[in-house]
C-alpha cells in the first residue's frame, strides 16, 4: 500500500508548481480577471506541455495517464487561481471518455486532448445549462433529459454570463437536437477534478492567510501568536489535509477501483466544497479589513471557491447521496 | 499511489485474521472489573504466544518489527475482530519502546520480557493535578537518597495503577534549573507501602483512572531511564512513540460504531429526516477523512521517516467525529439510549474525555499552529 504519488507523479507536480508560479503570478491574475480575459501564449504552452489530453487514452491523442495525475494539475491550477479554459475541457474530455460512443470519441476527443478543439461542459443539470467556457469551445457536453449529450458549439444558444468569479468565463447554454450520450460515469470523474482545484485553491488561502498571521501586528505582537488567530489557522489545515486525503482517494478509486468511485466522489466534492468555502472564509477573517478590499488577492479565491463548490452539486445534495450510499433506508 | 495491499501485505493481513479467528476469546466478562482485568491479561498471554503481542518492537526484543503498514493492518483487524485489548497496552505501547530506546542492556534484560507476556503490568505517572496540559510544571520531587531516589508527590489519571507492577515515572530531580531540564524518567515499583493508590471515579460512574500518592518512596538509581536530567526528553519520545497504527485502527472502530447508528436511525424511523442524513453522511465523510489522513500519513512516514502534516490533525478528527456521532445516537435513541447503563448513554459520557485525554484539542491546535504551521507562540 502507498498512499503517495510515484516519482512520476510527484515529477508533475513539481513541473505544473513550478511553470504556474512564473506564469499566473499575482500581477498576471490580476490583469486576466479585471479584463475577464485569457492568456494565450501561457494556454499554448500549457497545451505543448500536454495537460489537456493527461488522461485521455493514448489512442485519442492524449498522455493516457489517470485521474490521479489530472487532479495533480487541477490542484496546482487551483491554487494560481489559473485562468484558463483547462477544467472544463477535462472534465468534457472524461465525459466523452466515458459515455461517449467509438465515433463520438474519435470525433472529439484528439482536439480535446490537444487543445485545438476545445471541449466545454455544463456544471449543472439545468436547461439552459452553466458552462463554463463554452465560447471557444468545439464540443459541448449537455445535460438532455435525465442523462446527457454532445452538441457542436456552433448549433447551442450560447449568452455569456457575468458570474463573480472573474477567473473564468461563464455562459448559459442551450440546445436543440444534441445526440443523446450517457455523461454520469463521467461527471463522476469531473466532479474530483473540481475538487482537486478546491483543494489547490484552499492551500493557497490557508498559506496567505498563515503568512499574514506571522508578520502583521497589533497589540505590539503577531496576531498569529494570538489562539483566536491561530486555531483558526489549525482548523483550516485540519480542513485542508481533510478535503485532499479524501479527493487523492477519489482520484485513486477512479483509475484503480471504478466500484468505489460513486461514494468516494460524492465524499471528495462535498467535503472541498464546505473546505474552500470555509477557509477561504477564514483567511479573509485572518486579514481582516484588506482582505476585503478590491486590490487584495484574496477575493478572486473567494469568488472561485463560492463558484466551484455549488457547480456538480452542493455540498448538501452530495451528503444527500452519501447517506443513501451508506444505507439510511 | 496504489492503495492496494501488495501481496505481503495482504497474507500478513491473511495470517493476523486467521489467527484471530481461531484465538477470538469472544465475549468480555461483564462480571467486574477484577474478571475482566484477568480476561484481558489472558488475551495477551495468547497473543504473546501466538507472536503477535509487541509487534512493533524489534525482533531481538521478542518483538515482530513489523513495517509501519502492518501495524496499520494489525490494528484494524483487531478493530475488525472486536478483540479485546491486551491487559499491559501501556507497557506495550510506551514502557517497552521507551526501554528499548533509552534503556541499558541490564534494563532491557530486566523489564521487556514480562512487559510482552502481561506478568508485570505498566501505568504511567505523568500528569498531576497541577500539571496537566503543561506537564513539565510537574512538582513530584525525587530526592537522593542511599542508592537511589526518595519520590514524594501526587500523580491523577493513572490507568492500570492498581495491577500495575511498574510505574512510568517523572519526577523532579532539580528544582534549580528551567522547567523541562530538572526532571528524570524513572521505573517505580507500585509494590511498596509509601505508594498509595486511591480510584477516581469519571463521569461514566467507573473507574478506569487513579490517583496515585507517594510518600518516600524508593527507587534504586539503576531504575533511571535515560539518565539524571533528561526524563522531559525521553518522555516526549514516549508519548511520541508508535502511534503510526493508531489513526486508522480508531477509525475503523468509529467506522463500526457508525454502522450501529445507521442501523438505529433505521430502526427509529428516522432515517428520511434530512437533517440527520446531512449529519450522517458528515459523519461518514468523518471517519473516511480520518482514515485515509491516518494512511496517507503512515506512507510519507515510511517514506522520509516523519509523517506529514495530515497525521498532526488525527487525534483532533477522531475526538470530533466521535462526540458528534455519540451525540447524534443518544438523540436518535431517545430515552432508552438516555437510561444510565445503556450503552449509546455510556459512548456519550465516555467520548466527552476524547477532547481532552492524550492531549487536549486545545494544545494540539497549539502544536498544529507552532510546529506545522510555523506561527509564533504565545508564550
Amino acid at each position: 500500500m502507498d498512499f503517495g504519488f510515484s516519482d512520476e507523479q510527484q515529477e508533475i507536480q513539481r513541473t505544473a508548481r513550478e511553470l504556474l508560479a512564473a506564469r499566473y503570478t499575482p500581477a498576471k491574475l490580476r490583469e486576466l480577471a479585471e479584463s475577464r480575459s485569457y492568456d494565450d501564449a501561457i494556454w499554448s504552452e500549457i497545451r505543448e506541455l500536454g495537460w489537456p489530453g493527461i488522461a485521455i487514452p493514448e489512442e485519442y491523442g492524449g498522455q493516457g495517464l489517470g485521474m490521479v495525475e489530472l487532479v495533480i494539475l487541477c490542484e496546482e491550477l487551483g491554487y494560481v487561481c489559473a485562468p484558463s479554459p483547462f477544467l472544463s475541457n477535462a472534465i468534457a474530455g472524461l465525459v466523452i471518455s466515458e459515455g461517449g460512443n467509438d465515433t463520438q470519441r474519435a470525433r472529439w476527443l484528439p482536439g480535446i486532448a490537444s487543445g485545438e478543439a476545445l471541449g466545454a461542459a455544463a456544471l449543472d443539470p439545468n436547461d439552459p445549462a452553466l458552462v463554463a467556457d463554452a465560447e471557444g469551445a468545439a464540443v459541448l457536453v449537455l445535460p438532455v433529459g435525465d442523462d446527457g449529450g454532445l452538441v457542436e458549439a456552433k448549433e447551442a444558444e450560447i449568452e455569456p454570463l457575468e458570474l463573480i468569479d472573474a477567473t473564468r468565463s461563464y455562459a448559459r447554454v442551450g440546445a436543440r437536437d444534441a445526440e443523446p450520450m450517457p455523461v454520469e460515469t463521467g461527471l463522476y470523474r469531473g466532479m474530483v477534478a473540481v475538487a482537486g482545484e478546491l483543494v489547490g485553491l484552499s492551500q493557497k488561502a490557508l498559506e496567505m492567510a498563515v503568512a499574514y498571521a506571522k508578520e502583521r501586528e497589533q497589540f505590539g505582537r503577531p496576531i498569529g501568536s494570538y489562539q483566536a488567530v491561530s486555531h483558526r489557522c489549525a482548523n483550516m489545515l485540519y480542513d485542508v489535509e481533510e478535503a485532499r486525503s479524501l479527493t487523492y482517494y477519489a482520484a485513486w478509486c477512479a483509475d484503480a477501483e471504478p466500484e468505489s468511485v460513486m461514494l468516494a466522489a460524492h465524499m471528495a466534492k462535498a467535503r472541498a466544497s464546505d473546505t474552500a468555502t470555509s477557509v477561504t472564509n477564514a483567511a479573509l477573517q485572518v486579514f481582516g479589513g484588506i482582505g476585503f478590499t478590491w486590490e487584495h488577492d484574496l477575493h478572486f479565491l473567494l469568488k472561485r471557491a463560492e463558484v466551484m463548490s455549488q457547480i456538480l452539486g452542493t455540498a448538501t445534495q452530495h451528503r444527500g447521496r452519501v447517506a443513501e450510499l451508506v444505507g439510511l433506508g | 499511489m496504489d492503495l492496494t495491499l501488495t501481496a505481503e501485505e495482504q497474507a500478513f493481513r491473511d495470517e493476523v485474521r486467521a489467527w484471530l479467528e481461531e484465538n477470538h476469546p469472544g465475549p468480555a466478562p461483564t462480571t467486574g472489573d477484577q474478571d475482566l482485568f484477568e480476561f484481558e491479561r489472558e488475551w495477551q498471554r495468547r497473543l504473546h504466544a501466538g507472536g503477535w503481542a509487541g509487534i512493533t518492537w524489534p525482533k531481538e526484543y521478542g518483538g515482530r518489527g513489523a513495517t509501519l503498514i502492518e501495524q496499520a493492518i494489525f490494528g484494524e483487524e483487531l478493530a475488525r475482530a472486536k478483540a479485546p485489548r491486551p491487559a499491559n497496552v501501556l507497557g506495550l505501547v510506551m514502557g517497552g519502546p521507551v526501554v528499548i530506546a533509552h534503556g541499558t542492556e541490564e534494563q532491557k534484560e530486566r523489564f521487556l520480557e514480562p512487559i510482552l507476556s502481561a506478568e508485570e503490568i505498566w501505568c504511567q505517572g505523568f500528569s498531576e493535578p497541577e500539571s496537566g496540559s503543561d506537564l513539565a510544571s510537574l512538582k513530584t520531587r525525587a530526592v537522593e537518597t542511599n542508592g537511589g531516589y526518595a519520590v514524594t508527590g501526587q500523580k491523577v489519571w493513572t490507568t492500570f495503577a492498581h495491577e500495575a507492577k511498574w510505574c512510568m515515572l517523572v519526577a523532579r530531580t532539580d528544582p534549580e534549573v528551567p522547567k523541562h531540564k530538572g526532571l528524570t524518567y524513572f521505573i517505580c515499583d507500585m509494590e511498596q507501602d509509601e505508594v498509595d493508590v486511591r480510584p477516581l471515579r469519571q463521569i461514566t460512574g467507573e473507574a478506569e483512572f487513579n490517583e496515585l500518592f507517594f510518600e518516600d518512596a524508593f527507587i534504586p538509581a539503576e531504575n533511571i531511564i535515560g539518565g539524571v536530567g533528561n526524563g522531559w526528553n525521553v518522555a516526549i519520545t514516549t508519548l511520541m512513540h508508535e502511534r503510526a497504527g493508531l489513526g486508522a485502527s480508531a477509525a475503523l472502530g468509529l467506522r463500526q460504531a457508525l454502522d450501529a447508528v445507521i442501523e438505529l436511525a433505521n430502526e427509529r424511523g428516522a432515517a428520511a429526516d434530512p437533517i440527520v442524513r446531512d449529519r450522517i453522511a458528515r459523519l461518514k465523510i468523518g471517519v473516511e477523512g480520518l482514515r485515509l489522513g491516518a494512511l496517507r500519513s503512515l506512507t510519507q512516514q515510511m517514506k522520509v521517516g516523519v509523517p506529514g502534516p495530515e497525521g498532526s490533525i488525527s487525534k483532533l478528527q477522531w475526538a470530533d467525529t466521535h462526540q458528534a456521532m455519540a451525540e447524534l445516537a443518544v438523540e436518535l435513541g431517545g430515552v432508552e439510549a438516555l437510561k444510565s447503563g445503556s450503552p449509546w448513554a455510556y459512548r456519550y459520557l465516555r467520548s466527552r474525555a476524547n477532547s481532552i485525554e492524550g492531549g487536549t484539542s486545545d494544545v494540539l491546535r497549539n502544536i498544529i499552529a507552532e510546529r506545522v504551521l510555523g506561527l509564533p507562540r504565545l508564550r
